[in-house]
C-alpha cells in the first residue's frame, strides 16, 4: 500500500506507538515564543528539569508582543531570553531582529522536506509548505518537546486538494485558501492533514505556499502540505547549499517524500482554481466566505496589511501596487507590519514603504500585535477591521470588533475605498 | 487523577474557540490561577453569563467541534481553575482536546444524537454527572432522570489522565 507524504514522515520519526493510531515522534524542530513557552519554562524548573534536548534544533523568538507594552509582556520576554542564554540556544531573535514565527523562521531556512516540528501555536502548519510535517501544539506539548525532543500525534489520515486552473489576476492564494475552507467548513479537517496538489500550487511562489498552508488549521487541519519542488529547493538553495552537490541532488533527495501513485487518501478533492474570485469573510468564523463583489461596500475602521498569513514581501508587494500614488480614505486608518526585519528592509529597499508611508499608513516594526488584539492596532467595541491576518473569532482582534479576512490586494483597495471594494488588479 | 463528577454547564453551541475560552489578552498572566475571572469571558450565548453561570460547575456539555482555533492550553487551565475537569462534546479540535489530556483532565466525545439526547432531557434542569474510570461509564441525572452513557476512550489517553499529565510520563519513558 503507498504511502501519504506524512505517512512517510510518521514512518521516519516513530520511536513508539504505545496505542494503535497514536504515534510517539522524535522533533527535527522545535519553536518557541513569549507566549506560550514561559510557563513550559518555569514548569520544567519547578520540577527540576530545566534542560533542553538539543539547543540546536529549538529556535526561538519574541514576536506576538514586541517591544513589550507593559511589565507582563516585559516579564513573558525577560523568561524567555535568559532561558535562551541559559541554555546557548543560538537562534534566539529578539528585539531588533525579531519577527512573526512563521514568518522568520522558514526565511532563516530552519524547516526542510521532511522535517518533523512543533510549536506552541496553531498557525505552525504554515511550515507545511515545505513538505514537512509541522503541527501547533499546546504549552505541555511545546514543555515534552523542548525536554524530550519527542511528542505524541494520532496517526493523520490526508485529505488531497488537487488545484487546477491558473489564479486570474488579482486573485491570490490567501483567496484560494478562503474558498477552501468555505467547503470544508472550520471542522472538515480536524484530525486530518491537507496535500494541496496540482498546477495552481506547483505555479506558487514559496510565500503564496506558506500562505495556503497557514490556514489549514481554519478547516481544523493538523497541518497543511505542499510537495518540495524545484521552487522549494531554490528558496533553501542559500541553506543547503553545502548539503548538495547540485540543485537537483537536492530536488532528488527531497523527491523522497512525495506521497506513492497509489497513496490512500481519506478524500480527493478536484478544486478550480481558475474560476476564483476575491474572497472574505463576513461572520465570527473562517468559513463563513463570501465573494468581494457579495461584501462590497461594507464599512470598514481600520485596515491591516500582516501577519504570518500575508505580512511577506511578495504581499507588501501587491498592496503597494495597489496604493501607489493614492491616498488611504479618510474615514479610516491603516496600519501595516512586514512580517520580519528583512522583509522590511527589503521593502525599504524597493520603495514600498514610502509608498505605505505617502498613502497614509502607519508603518510598525515586524510583530503579531494587532493580529490577535494585544498591541499595536487594537480595534474599539463596534469597530470592523479589513484585515490580511488569519482569524475573525469574535474579539479576535479587540472587544466587540469584526475582523474580515482578505487578501493583501483587496485590504489596499479597501484601505482607498474606505469601505470593502475590489482591487483594481482584478477584473471580473 | 482527579475527579471528574458534578454539575454540568451546558453551552449550547458549536465550533466555540479558544479566544472565546480565554481572549489573548490575558495570555499574559504568569499563573493559573490569575485566569480564574476571565473563563468564557467572549462567549455570547442566549442566557449564558459568564459572570454567574460557570461557579459550582464541574463539567461542560457542548456540541461539536469544541475548542476550536489558537493552541493556547491556557483554555484547559482556565477551565481547570474554575473546577472544571471535563468535556463532553460531539468532537473537539485536535489542539484542545490533546492539552486536555496532557493535564490530566477528560475530553469525552459521544455521538451527536447523545449529545442532543443529554441537551434535550436535562438542559433545564440542575444536572450533574458521574464519572465511572473504571466502567467507563458518565451517569447524567437531573430532574427526576438519570440516563447511563459508555464512552470510549484509548489506554494512551487514559494513561495520561491517570498520570496528572504528559511531562512526567514522557520524562519517564522517552
Ligand atoms: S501573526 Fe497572528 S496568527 Fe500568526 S502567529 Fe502571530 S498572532 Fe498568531
Amino acid at each position: 500500500m503507498g504511502k501519504t507524504t506524512v505517512q512517510k514522515i510518521f514512518d521516519a520519526h516513530r520511536i513508539d506507538s504505545p496505542v494503535e493510531g497514536v504515534s510517539i515522534l522524535t522533533l527535527d524542530r522545535v519553536f518557541c515564543h513569549e507566549i506560550t513557552t514561559p510557563i513550559a519554562i518555569n514548569d520544567l524548573v519547578a520540577r527540576g528539569k530545566d534542560r533542553v534536548f538539543d539547543n540546536t534544533k529549538i529556535k526561538a523568538v519574541i514576536d506576538h508582543v514586541t517591544p513589550a507594552k507593559d511589565s507582563k509582556t516585559a516579564e513573558q520576554g525577560k523568561v524567555i531570553r535568559e532561558w535562551a542564554r541559559r541554555h546557548g540556544i543560538k537562534d534566539f531573535f529578539d528585539i531588533g531582529e525579531n519577527g512573526v514565527c512563521h514568518a522568520i523562521f522558514p526565511e532563516k531556512g530552519f524547516v526542510r522536506p521532511g522535517f518533523t516540528v512543533i510549536m506552541g501555536d496553531s498557525h505552525t502548519c504554515t511550515h507545511g509548505a515545505f513538505g514537512a510535517f509541522a503541527a501547533g501544539v499546546g504549552t505541555t506539548d511545546l514543555e515534552v518537546g523542548i525536554l524530550k525532543g519527542v511528542c505524541t500525534m494520532r496517526d493523520a489520515e490526508t485529505i488531497k486538494i488537487n488545484i487546477s486552473g491558473q489564479l486570474k489576476p488579482g486573485v491570490y492564494a490567501k483567496d484560494l485558501i478562503l474558498a477552501v475552507i468555505k467547503m470544508l467548513t472550520v471542522n472538515g479537517a480536524t484530525d486530518k492533514v491537507i496535500e494541496f496538489a496540482g498546477p495552481a500550487v506547483s505555479a506558487m511562489t514559496m510565500d503564496s505556499r506558506m500562505t495556503l498552508c497557514n490556514m489549514a488549521i481554519e478547516a481544523g487541519g493538523t497541518c497543511g502540505i505542499c510537495y518540495p519542488d524545484m521552487v522549494t529547493v531554490e528558496y533553501l538553495w542559500p541553506f543547503i547549499q553545502n548539503d548538495f552537490a547540485s540543485k537537483e541532488a537536492a530536488l532528488q533527495d527531497y523527491s523522497k517524500w512525495l506521497p506513492d501513485a497509489d497513496a490512500r487518501y481519506l478524500n480527493v478533492i478536484e478544486f478550480d482554481a481558475g474560476s476564483l474570485e476575491p474572497m472574505v469573510t463576513f461572520g465570527y468564523k473562517p468559513d463563513q466566505v463570501k465573494t468581494v463583489a457579495e461584501m462590497t461596500g461594507t464599512p470598514i475602521d481600520q485596515v491591516y496589511i500582516g501577519s504570518c498569513t500575508n505580512g511577506r514581501l511578495e504581499d507588501l508587494r501587491i498592496a503597494a501596487a495597489v496604493l501607489k500614488g493614492k491616498r488611504i480614505s479618510p474615514n479610516l486608518r491603516a496600519i501595516v507590519s512586514p512580517a520580519t526585519p528583512k522583509i522590511f528592509s527589503d521593502a525599504m529597499a524597493e520603495g514600498l514603504i514610502k509608498i505605505f508611508m505617502d498613502a497614509g499608513f502607519c508603518v510598525t516594526n515586524p510583530t503579531c500585535g494587532a493580529c490577535l488584539g494585544m498591541s499595536n492596532g487594537v480595534l474599539a467595541n463596534g469597530e470592523a477591521c479589513a484585515s490580511t491576518t488569519n482569524r475573525n473569532f469574535n474579539g479576535r482582534m479587540g472587544k466587540g470588533g469584526m475582523v474580515h479576512l482578505m487578501s493583501p490586494a483587496t485590504a489596499a483597495a479597501t484601505a482607498v475605498a474606505g469601505v470593502i471594494t475590489n482591487s483594481p488588479l482584478f477584473n471580473a | 487523577m482527579k475527579k471528574f463528577n458534578g454539575k454540568i454547564l451546558f453551552l449550547d453551541r458549536s465550533d466555540i474557540n479558544t479566544d472565546e475560552i480565554i481572549p489573548a489578552k490575558y495570555l499574559t498572566e504568569a499563573s493559573k490561577a490569575a485566569l480564574k475571572p476571565y473563563c468564557l469571558e467572549d462567549l455570547t450565548l442566549p442566557g449564558f453569563s459568564p459572570k454567574t453561570d460557570i461557579a459550582g460547575k464541574s463539567v461542560v456539555v457542548t456540541r461539536a467541534n469544541f475548542g476550536c482555533g489558537s493552541s493556547r492550553e491556557h483554555a484547559p487551565w482556565v477551565l481547570e481553575v474554575n473546577g472544571v475537569n471535563m468535556v463532553i462534546a460531539e468532537g473537539f479540535a485536535r489542539i484542545f482536546r490533546q492539552n486536555m489530556f496532557n493535564c490530566g483532565m477528560m475530553a469525552v466525545a459521544l455521538p451527536k444524537e447523545q449529545i442532543a439526547e443529554i441537551f434535550a432531557e436535562f438542559s433545564g434542569v440542575e444536572a450533574e454527572c458521574a464519572t465511572d474510570m473504571e466502567k467507563l461509564t458518565l451517569t447524567v441525572s437531573g430532574g427526576g432522570k438519570t440516563k447511563v452513557y459508555p464512552f470510549v476512550i484509548n489506554n494512551f489517553d487514559l494513561e495520561l489522565v491517570k498520570a496528572g499529565g504528559w511531562v512526567d510520563y514522557a520524562d519517564r519513558k522517552y
